[in-house]
């Protein structure tokens, strides 16, 4: 019962309220879509606790969606075991390094006096969640392993059968294996997963949706044009009664 | 060609005398709000000194503004790469250490504190973390050479002075120090515009003010390292960067921003130039020896028929192009060339020019501390000025001496010349000597004597009308609904969906 309903209800929970939720925010609230960095209150420690963090978990995050989205190349390279011992090594540090990160921005926020100033509860939901989600994840390294190839085999089409609204949730309830911590793990790492895009919206995690990849492709420099005598228009519609979409004046 | 307007500013230093109520008038109105307590989006510096924040000029430590590339200009500190790259941890951006920690004292502990054997203070406390704090420094914390040396001898154009210069600058610094107000300079060639990754940062077309859209900032911070100027400030309590903004407000009601409003010395002047938008990319990257000249002429004459007619062509008002006629600025920038812009190297083009600060000599201290009087009259020449020619070109002209002893004759032309209207103690040689070696003559003189003493409210600002009356067209068919509301109403009647 509860596997259906981590895996069978709360995944569409956890969207719809991440969609309207997000959506509201950007339209409506575009002035609390911020990153709220605080390097400006105290900027040594933040290196290494902010660049260990980041960099670890975007490659993760990148390191899950090309899983989810060509599984078979993934399987294809595990294929030989120097090159499954490679990406699996390499995903390990990453998550080394995205908990190890932090645990330092958790160390910082918490003993330094100025950025107690800018903090509220919701600021340590968020460490919560994702010490739990990267816990979990090293855990189930740990104790399972060969992450990548199962996550191709068995993830990937759960989350697909989620996509499809045909949510295939004896996969994950189906799982077995020897080691009981394993299990536990993968099961609470999903969970947790589905949680933290289900409070996009209510946290500082709204900066990532915002992150400025267009800057990529963007003139260095942007002019706006408050008005313009060139596009002023003429009033083509003095009298009422008359169509809207007059246009001949 | 491609004519835009531009607001643009002259600060004249000679008349400045520190007295920061433009700071006070902008903080009053625009920073006096939590978050916003370090930001002095209008600060006046004691020079030789270290600024605000502490040694913005050197850009080995913070990294701003644009370095020349080949044919054209990348950022120093920010940029399309280095941007993305430290966007998790930016190292060249300046932490509140560098401006200072805000504070306000304890007074009420003056009338609560219970009766005892000694004097109630009232604290220093962090307007940060409320916590008492120990007073590290302040916004103008060099203020008057602050009573020591140690700020004047961190200035960081000293970089470009030799050692006897600088040991020259020290024995002076005893007696002469001026006074540097500084504003955003709402360049042309914006770096905070270019470094913002998500494009929160723009320059408006139609009058050159650079503005942050406050619903698009995302904190990313990079606005705040590629400023050379250090005028984009991080509000640490919104997440957001504020900078000034010209007061917008005030301008398109046709009032001067409250710094220059306000300003008790009345040095500042306001007014528009025409320029060429098409230039813009070649002279922010053409050499260093030439960016001042360059930069120059990058502003177009408004009398010139030509100039009005492409003026027009590209939509700029008729009454803007009147104001541009009659700018101040245009004056002393094109005119009589008596104005030059800060830190021209830094490549934004800034649109703020400064009338250097005439020092002239009138004594100085000797090794035995006795007063000499070095010159037999009042106005020694150029040659005898307190501050060496070297520290001022370090700040206005990119190093080049010449530009600034070129200024100087002209102001000091002007003062020997007034000289010779009113008290009639100049012989026509020295006139006309003075007069030939700064060649201008002495209608040029009386001009730049009334503009810079006694000119109107309406002669230092001139503003041309923002036409919001017309700006509504741009929205919406103003036709279309007369007759369709009422008095009040801003959405069309509709029924049902």
């Amino acid at each position: 019962m509860l596997d259906y309903l981590l895996f069978g209800a709360l995944p569409y929970v956890a969207l719809a309220v991440f969609l309207i939720g997000s959506i509201y925010r950007y339209t409506k609230k575009g002035f609390q879509v911020s990153s709220l960095s605080s390097q400006f209150l105290e900027g040594r420690k933040l290196f290494f606790g902010s660049q260990f963090f980041h960099w670890g978990i975007v490659m993760l995050f990148f390191g899950h969606l090309i899983g989810f989205l060509i599984p078979n190349a993934v399987v294809a390279w595990n294929g030989s075991p120097v090159r499954l011992l490679v990406l699996e090594f390499t995903a390990f540090g990453f998550a080394i390094s995205s908990l190890i990160g932090l645990l330092l921005l958790i160390k910082r926020r918490a003993t330094t006096k100025r950025i107690q100033m800018v903090s509220n509860y919701m600021d340590y939901v968020v460490y919560l969640v994702l010490f739990v989600q990267i816990a979990s994840g090293i855990l189930m390294a740990y104790y399972g392993r060969w992450g990548s190839n199962w996550f191709a085999s068995v993830m990937t089409p759960y989350l697909r059968s989620v996509f499809a609204f045909n949510p295939n949730v004896d996969l994950i309830a189906q799982l077995s294996t020897s080691n009981t911590m394993a299990l536990l793990m993968v099961k609470t790492h999903i969970a947790s997963a589905f949680l933290i895009i289900g409070i996009i919206p209510f946290t500082r995690f709204v900066h990532f949706l915002v992150a400025p990849f267009d800057y990529i492709w963007r003139k260095y420099q942007l002019v706006i044009w408050n008005w313009n005598h060139k596009e002023i228009r003429t009033s083509r519609n003095y009298f009422p009664g008359k169509s809207r979409d007059f246009k001949n004046n | 060609m491609n004519i835009r307007s531009q607001i643009a500013m002259v600060f004249h230093l000679d008349k400045c005398i520190g007295c920061h109520t433009c700071s006070v008038a902008c903080k009053n109105i625009w920073t006096d709000r939590k978050g916003a307590e370090y930001m002095w989006w209008n600060n006046v510096e004691t020079k030789p000194g270290t600024g605000y924040p502490t040694k913005w000029e050197d850009q080995d430590i913070y990294q701003g503004g644009w370095k020349k590339d080949g044919d054209s200009v990348s950022l120093k500190g920010a940029g399309k790469l280095k941007g993305l790259k430290n966007i998790f941890h930016n190292p060249n951006m300046p932490v509140l250490d560098d401006y200072y920690e805000p504070w306000a004292y304890r007074y009420q502990d003056l009338f609560d504190a219970p009766e005892g054997d000694d004097q109630p203070i009232g604290r220093a406390v962090s307007l940060i973390t409320g916590e008492p704090i120990e007073i590290q420094s302040g916004p103008n914390w060099d203020d008057d050479l602050s009573g020591t040396p140690d700020y004047a001898r961190q200035d960081v154009n000293f970089k470009h002075l030799s050692q006897a210069e600088q040991e020259a600058m020290f024995q002076l610094e005893k007696m002469t120090f001026h006074y540097l107000p500084r504003i955003c300079n709402h360049c042309l060639n914006p770096a905070c515009v270019a470094s913002c990754p998500s494009g929160a940062l723009y320059k408006r077309g139609e009058d050159g003010v650079v503005l942050i859209n406050q619903e698009r900032c995302r904190a990313w911070r990079m606005c705040v390292t590629a400023c050379p100027y250090k005028k984009s400030y991080y509000n640490w309590n919104t997440g957001k960067s504020e900078k000034c903004v010209l007061c917008y407000p005030r301008l398109e009601s046709g009032q001067p921003p409250a710094c220059m409003h306000s300003c008790v010395g009345r040095i500042r002047y306001l007014g528009v130039m025409l320029y060429d938008a098409d230039r813009i990319q070649a002279v922010a990257s053409c050499n260093e020896s030439e960016i001042v000249d360059r930069h120059m002429d990058i502003y177009l004459n408004p009398n010139d028929p030509a100039v009005i007619k492409a003026a027009r062509e590209n939509g700029i008002a008729d009454s803007t192009i009147k104001a541009a006629q009659n700018s101040p600025v245009y004056k002393f920038v094109k005119e009589w060339k008596i104005a030059l812009p800060l830190h021209p190297e830094f490549r934004t083009l800034p649109n703020l020019f400064y009338v250097p600060p005439l020092l002239p000599a009138m004594a100085s201290v000797s090794a035995d501390g006795t007063y000499d009087t070095i010159s037999e009259h009042l106005l020694a020449g150029v040659e005898k000025l307190r501050v060496p020619i070297r520290y001022l070109s370090s700040l206005f002209t990119a190093g080049n001496d010449d530009k600034v002893i070129d200024v100087f004759k002209k102001l000091h032309a002007v003062r020997v010349s007034r000289r010779d209207t009113t008290v009639k103690d100049v012989t026509d040689k020295q006139l006309n000597t003075v007069m030939n070696e700064a060649s201008i003559d002495v209608d040029t003189a009386n001009a730049i004597f009334r503009l810079t003493s006694l000119a109107t409210f309406e002669e230092r600002f001139v503003i041309p009308a923002a036409h919001r009356e017309e700006a509504i067209e741009m929205l919406e068919n103003t036709g279309d609904y007369k007759g369709s509301t009422g008095f009040g109403f801003k959405e069309k009647p509709a029924r049902g969906l």
